[in-house]
């Protein structure tokens, strides 16, 4: 019991102590030429993946819909992104993709808009596009039974993947698109960019943690959380199961196009093979069981530590290492982690941070007040013996 | 509609499973501010029914008059809305949720579950939210779990999961109740206690009560007429004196060979 309470802020700081102390050890204590960019980069990620991670919370934590299939929503989001900032494809018999609409939505010129309008409506159409794949996705399957729907998401992720490797008109096959606009680029120094960058991360993830935390805590969120726990249940209440079911799922999915699209911002390019299954979906299934699914904070936990994990292991590659070791870290890292969360699924299930119990903000309000004015009776034993069969 | 008229009426309803027909040709009245009792033995096609008349199962054929409106084949949900609701006779309550959600989830039309009132229009929400509240504290109070208000829905013991249940159906001003075996594991001083919360709620309120319940001196005590279905029919109806003096009602109950042997 004891030792419970400590996982927590054990994992953080381990975590934390490796991603700060490997690099500089490695650069030689050079704080503040490498290991403070590289500690930007590091919680940029985070960031992005974070606001993934709560779409999938939104999504399995919360409405208790299985998507295995992250990887095409990362996707759609980070491609939609790509198209509605880029110029048009220069020389088409080299580069080709649909789109390109970057120099024509900067249709605010007083404004000066162009380093922020195309980026603000690239997310919103990740967004979009992501919900209305995943609205398209519930019509036939959120009917089904939750094995089934795994099984849908993975293919289309995979179908998904496949077309943007082959269909060199749409997004210009497996070489993908490059050269992405940044937002804000311009005005600064490239080397202090990142930090700037880091902002904005953190800026969509704060927006995307508000959201949801509205959201969830709110009667809509109490109809998914019922949802999750049992759809008869739900609907003998008086709840349209499916209506609601298609609500949380569009929702996640519009929060992973968001985070799909600052991955292009930051990135700069985007191609294919970022979005195999291994990365881009089991990877934040990884950091939703791991920080606790059904609680917002354990999703961005989840992300910092997994990420922080896979971090340290590209690290370790610029050690001495021996050589058979050095050649199967990848492996080694991928072992850990499945180990990992093999672990927590067996010794805490609920994560490092489990859901709340009460989560209503209205209701949470609404008994600070009434214990202010009227402290309740003690709690009473319970009147009922053991019952009887 | 008339003071005892019939305020749900099944007509020649048919449900078969491939083949078994759990609820064959079954025709029967549920007048209005009664507690009707349904009774029958195991596989009679009792839940069968419910599930047919809430809508968990769509009818092979006939038809379900509620208020003198069809209500066969319509979704869960939305004979939810015209005022019917049901227990569950193994509890299916909303485990990792706290019993005081489980009841506040249940009112219907709440500002708050569309997905953009929340963000929008905070203030509405909240006060209903307030609204929501005291009611669910009155309920919890009347069926005696407000203690355990707070603690989640899969801590509490079947007899009090089963209360839970009516609690939940009591959330949203219903006209008839389905009760899916009320009794079953609810200890006996507390059983005494639930019977006369229904005849309050039945007489006091209004509300019309249809019981499955195999207990046979709850259903004496609290219910009339009774209603038996044996094999998917129903075979007979009257008070429950009547009941038990019918000789169908035996055979059904304890096979051919009980009027063989008398």
């Amino acid at each position: 019991m004891r030792l419970e309470r400590w996982i927590t802020p054990a994992a953080f700081a381990a975590v934390t102590l490796a991603v700060i102390i490997m690099p500089a050890e490695r650069s030689g204590w050079a704080f503040r030429d490498s290991v403070i960019p590289f500690l930007a980069s590091f919680a940029t990620t985070v960031a992005i993946f974070a606001v993934i991670s709560l779409g999938l919370n939104v999504q399995w934590g919360y409405t208790g819909v299985f998507n295995f299939g992250i990887a095409a929503f990362f996707m759609v989001g980070a491609y939609t992104a790509a198209i509605f900032t880029k110029p048009p494809p220069a020389q088409p018999e080299f580069v080709s993709y649909v789109g390109g609409f970057g120099d024509k939505l900067d249709f605010l010129p007083f404004l000066s808009s162009d380093q922020w309008l195309p980026f603000l409506i690239g997310t919103a159409a990740a967004a979009v596009m992501c919900g209305v794949l995943a609205f398209l996705l519930s019509i036939p399957t959120l009917r089904l039974r939750e094995d089934y729907l795994a099984i849908v998401t993975i293919g289309i992720a995979e179908l998904l993947r496949n077309v943007s490797i082959e269909e060199r008109g749409l997004v210009n096959s497996a070489r993908g698109l490059t050269g992405i606009p940044r937002p804000f680029h311009d005005f600064f120094d490239p080397g202090d960019y990142r930090f700037v960058y880091f902002g904005i991360a953190l800026g969509v993830l704060a927006l995307v943690y508000l959201a949801v935390e509205r959201g969830i805590r709110s009667p809509w969120g109490r109809v998914l959380r019922a949802l999750r726990e049992d759809e008869l249940t739900t609907a003998a209440s008086g709840k349209n199961v499916f209506a609601f079911k298609t609500q949380g799922f569009v929702f996640g999915a519009m929060i992973m196009g968001i985070g799909g699209s600052v991955f292009a911002y930051e990135r700069g390019s985007v191609s294919p093979d970022t979005f195999t299954h291994f990365f881009a979906t089991f990877i934040f299934w990884a950091m939703l069981i791991m920080g606790g699914s059904g609680n917002n904070k354990g999703a961005v936990l989840g992300a910092y530590i997994v990420w922080g994990l896979w971090i340290i292991s590209l690290q370790l590659l610029g050690y001495d290492l021996p050589q058979f070791l050095r050649s199967r870290i990848f492996f080694i890292r991928d072992f850990i982690l499945g180990a990992l969360i093999i672990a927590v699924l067996l010794l805490r299930p609920q994560g490092l941070l489990p859901e709340e119990r009460r989560v209503s903000i209205w209701l949470e309000r609404q008994l600070k007040r009434r214990r202010r004015l009227w402290p309740w009776p003690r709690r009473r034993e319970p009147t009922e013996a053991a019952p009887v069969d | 509609m008339a003071e005892n008229g019939a305020l749900l009426r099944v007509e020649n309803l048919v449900k078969s499973f491939d083949g078994l027909r759990a609820v064959n040709n079954c025709t029967l009245e549920v007048r209005k501010g009664c507690l009707t009792g349904l009774i029958g033995p195991n596989g009679a096609g009792k839940t069968t029914l419910f599930n047919l008349i809430t809508g968990f199962l769509k009818p092979t054929s006939g038809r379900i008059h509620f208020n003198g409106e069809r209500i066969d084949g319509l979704p869960p949900h939305l004979t939810f809305r015209k005022g019917i609701v049901r227990t569950f006779q193994v509890p299916r309550e909303l485990k990792s949720m706290t019993v005081l959600e489980n009841l506040m989830l249940v009112p219907s039309d709440q500002a708050g579950e569309r997905i953009w009132n929340p963000w929008l229009f905070g203030f509405r929400v909240s006060r209903q939210e307030r609204q929501i509240y005291d009611k669910a504290l009155q309920i919890l109070e009347f069926v005696d779990l407000q203690h355990l208000r707070d603690e989640y829905a899969s801590s509490l013991s079947s007899g009090q999961k089963k209360l839970l249940e009516l609690a939940r159906t009591l959330m949203c001003d219903p006209q008839l109740i389905l009760l899916d075996e009320p009794g079953a594991g609810v200890n006996p001083a507390l059983m005494k206690r639930l019977v006369e919360r229904l005849e309050l709620l039945c007489h006091e309120l209004g509300i019309t009560f249809f019981v499955i319940e195999h207990d046979m001196d709850l259903i004496t005590r609290l219910c009339n007429p009774v209603i038996v279905m044996s094999n998917g029919e129903v075979i007979a109806e009257g008070s429950p004196e009547e009941i038990k003096g019918d000789e169908r009602v035996l055979e059904a109950y304890l096979g051919g060979q009980y009027l063989a042997g008398t």
